[in-house]
This record gives C-alpha cells, structure tokens and sequence, in this order.
C-alpha cells in the first residue's frame, strides 16, 4: 500500500504502543543475541501465551547501548517510566512475565540495583537513565536504537520517520536541502571529517541531465567500532530515509550501501527495511506522487579493510579487487561507474535525516564551534561499562571514561584511550579534560576516525599496542602503492626489533622517519595514515620505546622477548617439574633444592611458569 | 552423470553445480555481478578452488586472472575447502587487549594445529583469525559456524569444542 505525506503524519501522531497496551521489549541485535536474548525471547512468549496476558506486545528491538547488561528486557506500562530489566535469564523472564505483567508490580531485583547489590526482594526499581552510563549521553543517531523494532517500518513511522524524506520532496528545492545540511554544520563521521554539505555541493551541477550515484558506507572496518552496526541493526530506515534526501538533493535515482559481509543480521534487516520501504512506495518510483524515484541496492564486502577507503569501495561495489585510486578526480566528479557520487558512511546519514526532520539550527545547537552535533562512540577494552555512548561533541575524554564508563576495572590505572583505530592514535591520561572534536582530536595526534574508544590500563604495553595495529595494516594494505605495502612491514619490523629486545642504537629514530615518509607519500587513506599509532605512542609514551630499545625491558611485562623468568628461592621446593618442561634446558638444580634459571638459554616461551605449582616462577 | 566428468569440478554434487549454473545464468547479465557470482559459488561449495574459478570464467566470458586477482584479494574468499565447521576468534583492538591471544593458542593446543596449519586433519574444523565483528562490548569472543560466543576464557574453549564433537558423534 502506496502512502501519501499525509498517511505518514497521521500514522506519526500514534505511539509506538496503543496506550491500553503494555510494550514488552527484548535487545535482540547482535551483542543481545550473542549474549543470549533468544531464548530470554522464547521464554517470555512461551510465558506470555500460558498466562494468557492478551494487553502484553511483545517486540524485538535493535541494541540498547550497554553490551554490557545484555540481554535486557524493557516494560513499558501506559503513562508510566520504562523499566529495564539487566543480564535477564529465560527463569527471570518467567518472574518478570508472572510479577510484573500480572500484577504490575516491578521487580527492582532484576534493574540495576543488582549492580549495586541490591537483590532482595524489596529492591527499589532504579531506571536506565538514573544510571550515569544513560544519564551522560544525549541520543539522536542512536534515539530509535533499541526502541524500536527494526523490522517494522510503522514503528519508524510512529517516531517520526519518513517526515523528512516528505519535507525534502514537497516542501524543498535541491538547493536548500543542501543548505540546510550545510549550516547544519555537520562533517563525515566516517572519519576524515569531511563537510557533508560541501560534499553535497560539489556533485549537485547537472541535476537531471547526467546519471548520479549515492553511496553509503557501511564497512565499518575499523576495529572497535561497531555504531554503524548498531544503527543497521536498530534502526536501518534511519539511513534508507537519507539516501533518498541526499538522491533528492543532488539529483540522483539510484543508492548503493555497501555493508560489510561480517555483519549478517544487518544486511537481513537492511533486506527488510527495504522492501517494506518500497511496499510503501518510500523506495521507488515517484515517491510521494512527485516525479521524483530513488531505489537502494546492497552490495556485500568481503573482507577486505581497505575497501572502507571510498575509492577503494566503489571499486569493490563495481566487483572488482577493492584497490584505491588517486585523488582528484574526486568520486563527486567521477565516482561509481564513472559518474558522479557522493560517499557517506552509516552514521553521517542516520544523523541527515533528523537534521531535515529538526531542522539546522537545532543540529548546530549542539557540539561545539567546528563540531555540530554529537558522535557515537564505541567503549572497549579495559572499562567497566562497555557499549555505545552517544555524547554532544565537546564532551572531554574524562567525562565518557570515568563518568559513562566507570573507569578501568578492577582498579588499574587509566593509561591511554585509542581512538581512530589503525589509523589513529593513542590519548595519555594527561590529555584526559581535552574536549572531544575532530579538531582537538587531531592536534593531539589522533583523530575521530569512526568512534571506536579503546581504552588501555596499566597492564598494556603501548609498543606492543602499535605493534597490533602494523601488524593489522600490513595485513590488509593492498599492495598497490610501495610506501603502504613495504614500509608498513619495515615499521612493523624494527618495532619487533624493539620488541624483542634486538633494538640497536638509532632504530627509534630510524622508525620515527620511515612512519614521516610512508605518511606522505601513500596513495590512499590506509597508508597516510598507517603510520599514526606508532607516532602517536612515540609522542606520548616515548619513555616506553626507550625502556624496550635501551634498557631492554617492557614496563607493562607484556612483551615476552624481553621478560626474564626468575625462580624465587623460598618458594622452590626443588621439585623439577618445571625442569622437565623447560624445552631448552635452562633450568638446573638438585632434587629438593631451589632450582635457577639461565638466563642466556631460557628462550622465554612462560612452560615453567604453567608447570610450577607454587606460584615460584615470576616475571621481572 | 557422475559429479566430474562434464562439469569439471571434481568435488561436490551434481545439485551444487546445477546450483552455481543457475546463480550464474541469474546474475551474469547484470553489471557489476562478479564478485555476487564468486559469494554465491563460494555459498554453494565453501570454497573457491581453480577447478572452480574455471567454470565461472567459461560460464562468464571472463578471464580466469581476473577471477583469480579478485579471489585472492578478499580475505573471505579462500581457495582451499574448508572444515566442517568453522572457527574463528576475533582479533580486533578490543578482543586483543582482552585477551584474545591466549584464547586463539588454547584453540591452537586443542585442535593441534601447526603453525599456518587452518583446518584440523580429520576435516572437522577449521581455526582463522577474524577481523572485529563489532561485538566488542563482550570482547574476546570467537565465532562458531555463526555463533558469537562472548567473554572468552582460555578454559572456556574446551567445552565449546566439545559441544561441537558431540553433534558429530550423534551425528554418526
């Protein structure tokens, strides 16, 4: 059934849920469902059918932000706050179903108050957003993540969607479209930061006369980052909506997503997304009755990190080796199948749509002066809350850390946060307050990149760190240009060296020179920026690449070519259990007397460390 | 029609290549179609061998280099079968600091695996290393025939290993 502008609005009008109903949500994206959400899903069903509770809808819905508490279960009661139910098992969904859709009687045991160690039965009900992990985020590109179900296009309706793709087809020209996104001061969130509006711009000549393509990014390749997954998964219409704004606005019939084929539940819901669109004629020919017709196709990736470089993309879409080429002429000039393209990533659109459904002026109320908006960001590694934060730009690195994500756990020491993945960098601890924008970001020697958040405590090493992000872009550099395909191993090579304690003197800087040359003359993204977690460790953490290279030790002991493994006197009972499982006979001493290690044939690879029973052997 | 003689392709069933011809017929014609064409062939067989990538290019009219070039560029094309079932354990930042090194080595030790070695002598699995999976909130994690498993420990993987031996033995 084809809709007018007119059956959106009304359909907007009316809740997700009828307001006799209650709305019963399960987190069912790819962390919810990792963690267990489907038999939670089936058990709640199962409960539901046998209590007979007719008023009760029961919906899947995308990810609810904290990875963390999964699988989490949402009630909504009509007129009353949502209740969120944490780490929910198929027998606590059973008690949620017979407690709390019975009776109505929340069961706070199961909110997070558990986390507080609250469990008794008379627990108190504590809400998502009375949590510092909700109540510092600001949600716009994640506001229908885990609200609503993603694979039903009246739910989107309901929260607003399709309004602005309406507003852009009747009620705007072309032109101010893309003014609108300009001033909205919105930049690329797909890491270079590019603005989007002047993106738009350059490839808006010759509406209507040449063919045009729209392009959305969605290899999100960067490890760490999994937002664009995120809002694939939660709410994919958030992005189908875009396109066809950005189609409308430089003119062009015809959008490709490019998503990555590691994430299979967001191609299926994509798949759906897109058929229900086009069932409504929101896809398709003469939209909304205008002359205007815009059709989205899906291409897959197949495991190659360079081809999230936009010239890299269009040549893998086309079906070829994913290989880069040079710039200018740019993809707005000559882009897929040599026509005229703009490329923006996942998050860039979903953040399109809400700014021509709120308008400019709203979008550049947030963030600060050369940063609009908010950015999504993933939390990882060594951090107690983990998940995705969404937060106005500007908000500094020790708010997201120590307030949104509770700190390091177990009472380690924060040590840097990584941004940008392979192609960004370290921040130490000193930089914590610097407000988080694409410029700050950079004059500290990282960058925004995609929003991957990693964060480092004192246990890692941070040459050991640069070595694992070399060791990723001599993996995947395409081989195409010299600089990227040889000078990435020779950086990775002399890090080893450091590494392993073979590290003579010069090699730093030896290092430091090879990362400047590779920087500026690569063809692509990949190798520029290549080079950066090694600069950026250097730049921070200098100390640490001398202690390698001079006083061959790793402070963090995670290097295992320069660890010494020493036996402690007092403890050793002279068993020889480590003696017999020692590969290189290091190891010597007499039954029953303490046994020692030599140092100079101890090869390092930790077997007496596995075989000692009394905790004798340690690392210095 | 026994499976080799006249379909060139010495493993698989006749059905998989009535399969690979009619994926082949769908989508030849369309632009931009090889890369779909060799997803689909490698769907339908696990793998892309050279006996493989020599029907597409005849079906096709293509050149077998350039079938070769694009099969090896991508990391999900592999040109060898593979085990029955697949493991993988992600190796993305977060998964690293994690942890996911002593995760893969138990892997390594259980399915005794030799250095460059993937698939387990008796056919049954086959060990990569993968790029983030974006389920980094339950960081390390590995991934079964499809199923994330989250929070990994090294003691952990014995018993998932198992589960998967088990089905076998059922099975059998």
């Amino acid at each position: 059934m084809k809709k007018s502008v007119a059956d959106i609005k009304n359909m907007s009008v009316l809740p997700l849920t009828r307001s006799d109903r209650v709305r019963v949500t399960v987190g069912m994206a790819t962390c919810g469902l990792a963690s267990g959400a489907a038999p939670v899903m089936e058990a709640l069903t199962a409960a539901v059918a046998e209590l007979g509770l007719d008023n009760v809808d029961l919906k899947r819905v995308g990810c609810i932000g904290c990875c963390q508490h999964e699988p989490i279960v949402e009630v909504t009661y009509p007129g009353q706050r949502k209740v969120t139910y944490i780490k929910v098992t198929p027998e606590k969904a059973r008690e949620i179903a017979e407690v709390h859709l019975t009776t109505g009687r929340a069961l706070g045991k199961y909110t997070f108050s558990a986390l507080a160690g609250e469990t008794g039965e008379d627990a108190p009900v504590t809400y998502a957003e009375q949590t510092p992990f909700f109540a510092g985020q600001e949600r716009v590109v994640m506001s229908n993540c885990g609200v609503i179900d993603p694979e039903d296009i009246d739910e989107y309706i309901r929260r607003g969607g399709y309004q602005a793709l309406g507003r852009a087809l009747t009620e705007m020209a072309p032109d101010e479209i893309i003014e609108e996104v300009t001033a909205s001061g919105l930049r690329g969130r797909g890491g270079a930061g590019f603005p989007t509006g002047k993106k738009w711009l350059f490839a808006s000549g010759n509406r209507g006369k040449v063919k045009k393509y729209v392009v959305c990014n969605a290899d999100e390749g960067d490890p760490g980052a999994f937002m664009d997954r995120s809002v694939l998964e939660g709410d994919p219409h958030a992005v189908l909506e875009a396109m066809a704004i950005a189609g409308k606005a430089i003119g062009s019939d015809e959008g490709y997503i490019y998503v990555r084929a590691e994430y299979p539940l967001a191609v299926e819901r994509l798949e759906t997304a897109i058929a229900q669109a086009e069932e409504y004629g929101l896809l398709g020919d003469n939209i909304f009755g205008s002359d205007f017709s815009f059709k989205i196709h899906l291409r897959l990736g197949a495991g190659a990190f360079v081809c999230g470089e936009e010239t890299a993309l269009l040549m893998s879409i086309e079906g070829k080796r994913g290989e880069p080429m040079p710039r200018p002429p740019y993809p707005a000039v000559k882009g897929l199948f040599g026509k005229p393209t703009i490329i923006n990533n996942v998050e860039t659109f979903a953040n399109v749509t809400r700014i021509i459904a709120r308008g400019a002026e709203w979008f550049a109320s947030m963030g600060t002066e050369n940063s609009r908006g908010t950015k999504v960001f993933a939390l990882g590694g060594k951090i107690t809350n983990t998940g995705l934060v969404e937060v106005p730009m500007g908000t500094t690195l020790r708010q997201v850390i120590e307030d949104i994500g509770g700190g390091c756990p177990n009472g380690k020491r924060f040590k840097a946060a990584q941004t940008g993945g392979p192609s960004g960098g370290c921040i130490p601890a000193s930089l914590m307050d610097t407000p988080i924008d694409y410029d700050n970001l950079g004059a500290i020697g990282s960058m925004m990149g995609s929003g991957g958040l990693i964060v480092m405590d004192e246990d890692n090493c941070m040459v050991d760190i640069a070595a694992f992000f070399l060791g990723f872009t001599v993996d995947e550099s395409c081989g195409k240009c010299t600089p990227c395909r040889i000078g990435t191993k020779r950086m990775l090579e002399l890090l080893n060296k450091i590494r392993e304690g073979r590290a003579e003197q010069g090699d730093i800087e030896k290092l430091e020179d090879l990362a400047l040359y590779i920087k500026d003359n690569s063809l692509c993204g990949l190798g520029q920026t290549a080079p950066n977690p090694v600069l950026s460790t250097l730049r921070h953490f200098r100390d640490e690449y001398t202690a390698h290279a001079e006083q061959k030790r790793c402070p963090a002991h995670v290097c295992r070519g320069l660890a010494c493994y020493v036996i402690d006197p007092e403890k050793c009972i002279g068993c020889k259990l480590c003696q017999r499982a020692c590969p290189s006979g290091a190891i010597t001493g007499e039954l029953k007397t303490a046994h020692r290690i030599d140092p100079e044939k101890c090869i390092k690879c930790g077997a007496c460390m596995s075989a000692c029973r009394l905790n004798a052997i340690s690392v210095e | 029609m026994s499976c080799c003689k006249n379909n060139g392709i010495s493993i698989g069933t006749e059905e998989q290549y009535e399969a690979l011809i009619s994926a082949i017929d769908e989508l030849k014609d369309r632009r931009s179609s090889l890369m779909r064409i060799m997803q689909r062939a490698q769907e339908i067989y696990g793998c892309l061998t050279l006996e493989i990538q020599n029907v597409i290019a005849r079906e096709t009219g293509r050149a077998l280099e350039e079938i070769y070039g694009i099969a090896t560029f991508y990391s999900m094309f592999t040109l060898t079968p593979r085990g029955k079932h697949s493991v993988s354990v992600c190796m993305g930042t977060a998964c690293y600091v994690k942890g996911a090194g002593a995760v893969l080595a138990r892997l390594k030790e259980l399915l005794a695996l030799e250095e460059g070695q993937e698939t387990t002598a008796d056919g049954l699995f086959t060990l990569t290393e993968c790029r983030c999976i974006g389920t980094c909130g339950l960081a390390p994690v590995m991934v079964v025939d499809g199923e994330v498993y989250g929070r990994m420990t090294p003691d952990a993987v014995e018993g998932i290993l198992q589960k998967y031996r088990d089905k076998e033995a059922e099975q059998k």
